[in-house]
């Protein structure tokens, strides 16, 4: 990919609940077209990166710059015509309880388009069928298995075919095969749609697969420790707690 | 564990300890956190410990526990503070909370004012639903209420009054109390139960599992979409609730009235139509509307507050409950005064 242009830049990026700082100094871009991916041991902070990113908790301090706006010193009405680019898919899944997944589909377009009702039916159960959903349109959220959820959630994410998508844990609570075309439907995302796709994930099958770029959060030192192309840093990369997260630990018995 | 140290301490003092472990049958989590704490202590006083003796899975399960390092401001200290201080941590408490109450009031009229305009954005199937929850289905248990309240005043109001031989001013008792009190606050109070803390725990469960956020960056705002339909929802049916108790309490009163103390059935109903007028029921009425307000805003305040786990759910609805009723009453006390002041 030769055209590197800016997509999404973290600036200087400090984020605290209250007094507890959870990371500091963070700075890293994400480049148009990229597969970034947020790598960091249980609890250090990546939900809460994504949090700040889409724009649902400020940063204690520094800059997210969507291009060149920048999200939290702009207008009220900018922001929400950034978050309309966004297509999000939460760690929980976060589908609305109350509607059926179809509901839950249609809502973004209502909200963001002038398609009528039958044009809305349609994309709705073909971003259903993309995750392998065709057929559960009536279902409600509480009637489905955790993966499923999981699954609707990114139909979701990507009904409005936004510019940037943002995943927490796609593939978690998903069995092998479907983490897999998982990977290759996010490929196919960014290619097709030329979509920008920030991924938080421990898979680490999927993390080569799919990562061209990547930060490494380290939950000790409270900032981030290495990033790039993560098979560049599984190759290159002396910090010795990434290299143990990339080999699954199976690194450490050497070091002694 | 005290035994050991005492014998510890007691006899000369010891280089190192050993474990015998020959007799020892089956094991759980219990001996590992007691070795834990004998560690704990021996390395305090500088004495070696020697684990060969232990089981190899003991001796694993032990590396384990100390190989991640405790994190030490992940715990949270448990502090200890003045009275003074807590005192005006508590009032900084009531002050910021009332400034949240005062938020959320704005945020929701705007959001009134965007219904007004035909561009609030919630499902209407949204606000049937919970019209239909916040008043037919509140109608058992607001039956049962009010009849009860209608008859105890009957019957209190009766004794009493039986002294003059005045006992057909039940009717009075019966029919002004329901109308301008007993009914408002008895429906507000069963809403702030049945309905407020439903409101609470559903819009903090939805806080719980993300719904809220995924509202927020699909540009819907929770004020017009969760907020506004409840509220509607409890504006138009306390009213309705609130009337309706007012002749199930009276009919329990005339139940009493004419079970007990013989009074005719025109008597009763000619004596409640004298004693009312359309000023009492509009009262309690306007004051139902308005407590209907106040539980809609604490349920839904509440749960937007909700923080992110099940017992904090349980936290939301029971606090949803307390606000609400208080705010009731309070409210209802100001109400007393400016109605005393205009005289109706
Ligand atoms: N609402 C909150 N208030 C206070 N602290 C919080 C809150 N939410 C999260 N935290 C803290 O922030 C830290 C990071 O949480 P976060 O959910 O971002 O982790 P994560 O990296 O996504 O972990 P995981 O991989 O397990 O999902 C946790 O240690 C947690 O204690
Ligand atoms: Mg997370």
């Amino acid at each position: 990919m030769n055209n590197k242009e800016p997509h999404i830049t973290v600036h200087d990026l400090t984020m605290a609940y209250g007094d507890f700082v959870l990371m500091r100094d963070l700075n890293f871009t994400v480049n148009r077209g990229d597969v970034f991916i947020v790598m960091g041991g249980s609890g250090c902070g990546k939900s809460t990166l994504m949090k700040i990113m889409v724009g649902l908790k400020s940063p204690a301090t520094g800059k997210v710059l969507y291009q060149d706006t920048s999200f939290w010193e702009t207008s009220p009405e900018e922001q929400e015509r950034l978050m309309g680019n966004f297509g999000i898919l939460y760690q929980s899944g976060a589908l609305w309880s109350s509607m059926t997944l179809e509901e839950n589909v249609s809502l973004p377009l209502e909200q963001y388009t002038d398609l009528n009702p039958s044009q809305i039916r349609e994309v709705v159960s073909l971003k259903l069928s993309l995750v392998g959903l065709a057929g559960f349109e009536e279902f409600y959220p509480s009637e489905i298995s955790g993966g499923m959820r999981k699954r609707a959630g990114l139909a979701r994410a990507m009904a409005l075919d936004p510019e940037i998508l943002f995943f927490d844990e796609p593939s978690a609570g998903l069995d092998p095969i479907s983490a897999r075309l998982l990977d290759d439907l996010i490929l196919e995302l960014t290619a097709s749609l030329g979509a920008t796709v920030v991924v938080v994930t421990h898979e680490l099958a999927s993390i080569f697969a799919i990562g061209n770029n990547s930060i490494f959060l380290d939950v000790d030192k409270r900032t981030m420790t290495a990033s790039g192309d993560p098979n560049k840093l599984l190759a290159e990369s002396e910090d010795p707690t990434v290299r143990r997260f990339l080999t699954r630990g199976e690194e450490k018995e050497q070091a002694r | 564990m005290e035994e050991i140290l005492k014998q510890a301490d007691s006899g000369p003092p010891l280089q190192r300890i050993a474990f015998d472990t020959h007799d020892l049958g089956r094991w759980d989590s219990g001996l590992i956190t007691f070795l834990i704490k004998v560690f704990h202590q021996f390395s305090h006083r500088q004495i070696d410990t020697n684990r060969e003796g232990l089981p190899d899975g003991v001796r694993r399960l032990l590396d384990l526990a100390a190989a991640v390092p405790e994190k030490k401001d992940a715990r949270k200290e448990a502090l200890r503070e003045p009275f003074l201080v807590q005192v005006g941590r508590a009032s900084m408490d009531i002050a910021r909370q009332t400034g949240a109450l005062v938020t959320f009031l704005g945020e929701s009229t705007i959001a009134f004012g965007k219904l007004f305009v035909g561009k609030a954005k919630f499902r209407r199937s949204d606000l049937w639903l919970t019209i239909q929850q916040c008043g037919v289905d509140a109608l058992p248990i607001v039956t049962l209420i009010s009849f009860l309240v209608g008859m105890i005043l009957a019957f209190v109001g009766a004794v009493q009054l039986a002294m003059f031989g005045a006992q057909i001013f039940i009717a009075n008792l019966v029919g002004i109390a329901m109308a301008r009190e007993m009914a408002a606050i008895m429906t507000g109070i069963i809403m702030a139960g049945r309905t407020g803390a439903a409101f609470a725990a559903q819009i903090g469960t939805m806080q719980v599992n993300e719904e809220v956020d995924a509202l927020i960056t699909m540009g819907v705002s929770p004020m017009e979409f969760l907020v506004l339909p409840r509220m509607l929802a409890l504006i138009v049916m306390m009213p309705l609730l609130c009337l309706y108790a007012n002749l199930v309490g009276i009919l329990g009163g005339f139940v009493v009235g004419t079970g007990m103390f013989d009074i005719s059935f025109t008597q009763y109903m000619e004596q409640t139509r004298l004693a009312l007028n359309l000023t009492h029921f509009g009262l309690g009425i306007f004051k139902s509307a308005v407590f209907g307000v106040l539980v809609a805003i604490a349920g839904c305040l509440r749960g937007m507050e909700c923080g992110r786990s099940a017992s904090a759910v349980g936290d939301a609805a029971t606090s949803a409950v307390v606000t609400s009723i208080v705010l009731i009453v309070v409210v209802d006390g100001i109400l007393a005064v400016i109605t005393n002041i205009i005289g109706i």
